[in-house]
């Protein structure tokens, strides 16, 4: 860690107004000088690491009281971006009517790290990739822009295999963003140049040419909510996570599902994906795949293999295709068989 | 029952608590780190980003402008420091590798230290310190361009015509195994601390041997061992990798003396991972001839093993695997490949661990091929002679077969792979036996008791989280016939007598053996014959007589005990005083196979894992092991040990390896986010059973070594249960689910 300048913000206004004098090379959040320190659990991390050097930490964590409230309206759930993820995962309401979020939550990380992280930094974690991680690694595109990319022909066992480029094939490693992108969530933001909402589903970006830009957030833009609207699929929820430990470890891969039946044929289906793609990841081509049909092995498994049709693989994480395939397949007949309290 | 302390049974000691215990959990037990001395500067190492390559150039300007730093040293300003010799074992240094430079023999070898006055000055300055590097390509492991073999010119059994009797054999396996690179995690981190008052130098540093650490810092100093104190009161982990001497120790020490200051070191995590030593990769390929009924004819082992460039290291646990059952005729042969590497070092149980996987796997896979009962086939090979012709002090090995088989339900197991399961969950069951040699090595201590019948026993041990304190406590104790709660053991100071590095489990042997023949010496002294018939039930009647009658109100003594196995004599074709040599800080070791009678203990162990039809997670709800180790000190120690142990095989066989770049010979997942180990969730059922045996042969107190036992097996148990849910034979470790999603 190197000396920085500690701040703390006692509302949103004065958050934003640290980024007003931004340079246009502050877009690249790794290497942005200022960065908003919520439960601090990515941030502080990668401090240590060297790998992210801000000169100035702004403690938004004063905004908890104006930013952190969950509440249910009639068009659905509204979570403050500074709620914590313990406070999500355990709230009643959401495990009932919004399970595929109370679970993509609850399986994340350490009950320590849910209790200090704050749901808007969660969805901004940044890549496990340990060439990433590791500052000792010179070639890494998305720590240092043009440098090139280790684990292309490096370890690369949990890399993504949807959503790569040729310059970063690091895996989003989150959970609660699948299940955010599966209900078609909206985020709110505030930023030195105003409010606006956007859909979640654009929030994050595909390394394409630039893997150090990894959200469309413009310098000092501050989430301050998840918006999801109720939808009938929401309780027909859940989420799956495979990974090589029972807890506190990543997705190798994992499914959020929702689900919309008549009888048992899918009205609507609700994919996302993670452990597996870049970016949270909407699996359309399998939500099509399954529509109007009955959901069985047959059709889990044909809307698995349209979800990967596009997989790229590489050394290490082949597998990741099949074991994505099979988690999609076991997550929809699970889903499929749930008992939905009405 | 409680659970964690286990009635005793036969020739078992009493499940007394750790006498640190309080310590511990309350948080002041100090750890070498946490001994305080005056005014620290604080230093933080530099480890070279290539593996193999020359450093062409330092720059030091940015790096000297961070206020507070005092000192940066290179390998420009530390020509000073000696280089020790390496050889195995023997307490010596971890490397041949010991320079900070210029030239660069593996990833992460130390090339810089920067000392400040505070830490985070230290680490900064480190960053800013820019080192240029010339870099070649380097030999990662096994079949990388550029590595070369050697003959380990380790001891490879053979008996009779291994070859002849495979080809006559009616039944033939040939099989290949592989395990990975492994390292040693201990939670308290590679730390040093260095203080000089005069001429006079005191080390804090976690230590397996105390006066390895004591006389090695010495002569990289270049100063006389009397001058060098070593102090260790808690080790928080070790697991080997705290026997020998790492470069760091001598770098902070003369850090130290340049600045005349105490200087402080706590590396980092990944650090940890390439300046001390780990656990290298094994290759098997194993030739099993046996007839109808399971007799195994012929055994063949050949190993390879991966080492750095210039030292020869490797386990060869070929000299175990090939005697552990009664096989007609054994032939064994291991070679070391030497790539760009640092050297690496003893992990728990390091022959066994990668050399009995491999035969307790081929086993099984016999079995399968035999339909027989894996059970029934270690009985049919049990024996009490190996294929040399050697006999076993003692072997319980069955009877640990049959109390872990009845405590686990085997047979209830439907022998047929994929044949059991619960919804989408495969079940499979597996078992393995375990295997260590009894080692013990030549030992001192000092015991004093006072009139009041209280005792202090002072020995240069290793609290390395065993229990050895409490074992020590138990034997002076018992000895003398006082309660435990009046003994006070000293420990982790070079200032106490030596005692041999704690590695080879042969601590408790080597201890209380030294410690009771001081004990009884005292008793002597204090009248005899009739004293000692109250040994062992309750205080002594006429301790205060016997000390006025001798006028003195505390009787001392200083023990000196060199077992059988380690006496200068023909046989163990040692010439040199192990006690002289010992005071030296090189212990001798002896035991196993390598005395007149085979000594090893020995457990069998059960394992229930069950694997998603899907998407084939594995995870292990049931493990089961039963042990015999000749006596028992402590039974709550003892299955602690055994628990811990068996974890840890859980985690060898699952979770743990150390990726290796192959392009640049680097560690990748050098942290303990990546490193994979169990976290509770992982671990559910745990059953322990201690099953009573007695060996009088093996040493005085009749102990075996316990701590490296019950990590033996278990990966062959959990590859034995895998195959038994999915039909899928896992040869090389660890199981990755990846592995399994073929069906
Ligand atoms: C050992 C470990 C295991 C983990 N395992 C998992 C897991 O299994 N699954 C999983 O999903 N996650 C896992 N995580 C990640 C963890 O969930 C995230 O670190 C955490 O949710 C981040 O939230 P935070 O509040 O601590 O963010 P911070 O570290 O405070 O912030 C993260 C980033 O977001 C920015 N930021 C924070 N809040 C805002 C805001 N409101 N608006 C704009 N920018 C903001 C910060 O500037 C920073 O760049 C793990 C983390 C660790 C350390
Ligand atoms: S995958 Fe992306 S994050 Fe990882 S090394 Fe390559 S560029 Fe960097």
């Amino acid at each position: 860690m190197r000396p920085f300048e500690f701040e703390r913000a006692s509302d949103n206004q004065s958050a934003i107004a640290t980024f007003n004098d931004l340079r246009s090379a502050d877009i690249d959040a790794v290497n942005a000088q200022i960065q908003y320190l919520a439960g601090g659990t990515t941030l502080i991390d990668l401090m240590k690491l060297d790998v992210m050097k801000p000169t100035k930490v702004i403690d938004i964590n004063a905004l908890q009281q104006a930013n952190g409230n969950i509440e249910f309206k009639n068009n659905g759930l509204r979570l403050g971006a500074m709620a914590r993820m313990s406070q999500v995962a355990d709230h009643a309401d959401i495990q009932q009517n919004y399970p595929v979020i109370a679970q993509a939550l609850r399986l994340a990380a350490s009950a320590q790290i849910r209790n200090m992280a704050a749901i808007g930094g969660n969805v901004l974690q940044r890549t496990r990739c340990t060439y990433f991680r590791d500052t000792s690694y010179a070639n890494c595109n998305k720590r240092a822009p043009g440098s090139g990319c280790a684990a292309l022909e490096g370890v690369n066992r949990s890399h993504a295999v949807l959503g790569v480029s040729d310059q970063c094939i690091a895996t989003y490693p989150g959970d609660f963003a699948q299940a955010l992108m599966a209900l078609d969530a909206q985020v709110e933001l505030d930023g030195p140049r105003g409010k606006r909402t956007i859909p979640f589903a654009s929030l994050h970006k595909k390394p394409d040419q630039t893997p150090n830009i990894e959200t469309s957030l413009t310098p000092g833009e501050l989430i301050t909510a998840f918006n999801v609207a109720a939808a009938p699929y929401a309780k027909r929820s859940l989420f799956l996570k495979v990974r090589d430990r029972e807890s506190y470890e990543f997705a190798l891969a994992s499914a959020a599902v929702a689900l919309d039946l008549d009888n048992s044929n899918v009205r609507q289906a609700r994919i996302a994906l993670g452990g597996v793609a870049t970016v949270p990841w909407r699996a359309k081509e399998a939500e099509a795949a399954l529509a109007g049909n009955k959901i069985d092995d047959v059709t889990a498994k044909r809307a698995a293999d349209a979800a990967f049709a596009d997989a790229k693989p590489r050394e290490h994480n082949a597998f990741k295709i099949e074991l994505g395939k099979r988690t999609l397949t076991r997550a929809l007949l699970q889903a499929a068989a749930m008992e939905v309290p009405t | 029952m409680n659970r964690a302390a286990p009635e005793p049974q036969a020739n078992m000691g009493q499940p007394e608590p750790r006498l640190e215990a309080r310590l511990k959990v309350t948080g002041e037990a100090r750890y070498a780190s946490d001994m305080p001395v005056h005014n620290p500067a604080f230093a933080f190492l530099v480890t070279s980003p290539i593996a193999k390559g020359a450093i062409t150039g330092i720059d030091d300007k940015d790096a000297r402008t961070v206020p507070g730093v005092l000192g940066i040293f290179t390998h420009e300003n530390t020509a000073e420091l000696k280089k020790l010799s390496w050889s195995q074992g023997g307490g010596g240094p971890t490397t041949s590798i010991q320079d900070l430079g210029p030239k660069i023999q593996h990833d992460g070898q130390i090339v810089a230290m920067t000392v400040a006055d505070t830490f985070e000055a230290a680490r900064e300055a480190a960053y800013k310190l820019k080192i240029s590097y010339q870099e070649e390509i380097p030999s990662a492991t096994f079949d990388s361009p550029g590595v070369t073999q050697t003959d380990a010119k380790k001891p490879t059994p053979k008996a009779g015509n291994a070859e002849a009797a495979f080809n006559d054999a009616p039944v033939k396996l040939e099989v290949a195994y592989s395990t990975p690179t492994q390292h040693h995690n201990p939670i308290e981190l590679f730390t040093t601390t260095a203080s000089w008052d005069g001429d006079q130098l005191t080390v804090y540093e976690p230590s397996q041997f105390m006066y390895g650490l004591k006389n090695k810092t010495a002569a990289r100093l270049g100063i006389k061992p009397d001058k060098v104190h070593a102090v260790s009161p808690f080790v928080g982990g070790a697991f080997g990798s705290k026997s020998q001497q790492t470069p760091r120790t001598g770098l902070v020490a003369l850090a130290a003396r340049t600045l005349n200051r105490p200087v402080k070191l706590v590396p980092t995590r990944d650090q940890g991972f390439t300046i001390a030593t780990y656990r290298a990769e094994t290759r098997h390929a194993i030739k099993i001839g046996a007839a109808e009924n399971g007799k195994i004819a012929s055994f063949q082992h050949d190993g390879w093993e991966v080492t750095s460039r210039p030292d020869n290291y490797s386990v060869a646990g070929v000299e175990d695997s090939a005697r552990m059952y009664g096989f007609g005729a054994v032939k064994t042969a291991v070679t070391t490949v030497h790539a760009d590497r640092n050297t690496p070092g003893f992990m728990r149980s390091p022959p066994v661990v990668p050399y009995i996987y491999a035969l307790e796997s081929a086993l099984d896979e016999l079995a399968v091929k035999l339909k027989m009962d894996p059970i029934e086939l270690r009985r049919v090979n049990d024996s009490n002679k190996d294929a040399t012709g050697k006999e076993w002090s003692s072997r319980s090995l069955m009877k640990c077969y049959d109390q872990a088989a009845e405590a686990f339900g085997w047979s209830r197991r439907s022998a047929e792979p994929g044949s059991m399961r619960d919804g989408n969950w495969l079940i499979g069951w597996g078992c393995a036996s375990a295997f260590y040699p009894t080692h013990i090595g030549a030992a001192t201590a000092r015991v004093k008791f006072n009139a009041d019948g209280h005792a202090r026993v002072e020995v240069a041990a290793h609290e390395i989280g065993t229990g050895v304190m409490t074992v020590v406590g138990q034997t002076a104790a018992e000895r003398l016939g006082i309660p435990l709660d009046r003994v006070e053991v000293v420990v982790g100071d070079s200032n106490y007598p030596p005692v041999p590095v704690a590695g080879g489990s042969n601590q408790t042997a080597s201890c209380c053996s030294v410690v009771m023949k001081a004990c009884d010496a005292i008793m002597a002294k204090l009248g005899g014959a009739n004293i000692k018939e109250t040994v062992g039930s309750g205080p002594v009647k006429d301790v205060a007589a016997s000390f006025s009658k001798l006028g003195v109100s505390t009787v001392e003594e200083y023990a000196e005990f060199v077992p059988d196995v380690v006496k200068p004599n023909a046989v163990t074709s040692l010439v040199d005083d192990p006690i002289k040599k010992l005071y030296e800080g090189s212990p001798s070791l002896g035991g196993g196979s390598h005395g007149e009678k085979l000594m090893y203990a020995m457990g069998a162990e059960f394992i229930e894992v069950r694997v998603h039809a899907l998407t084939g997670e594995i995870r292990v709800p049931r493990i089961v092991g039963a042990f015999a180790a000749g006596r028992i000190m402590n039974t709550r120690t003892a299955r602690s040990q055994y628990m811990g142990a068996m974890i840890w095989g859980v985690s060898s066989a699952l979770h743990e390896a150390t990726d290796i770049d192959k392009r640049n010979a680097r560690y990748v997942n050098d942290n303990l986010a990546d490193y994979m180990i169990p976290v509770n969730a992982d671990i559910q059922q745990l059953e322990v059973i201690l099953v009573p045996e007695q060996d009088n042969f093996i040493n005085p107190v009749g102990v075996k070594g316990i701590g490296e036992l019950g990590n033996v097996g278990t990966a062959a148990a959990v590859t034995n249960a895998v195959y038994h849910a999915t039909g899928v034979r896992i040869r090389e470790l660890p199981v990755r689910l990846e592995k399994l999603l073929t069906t």
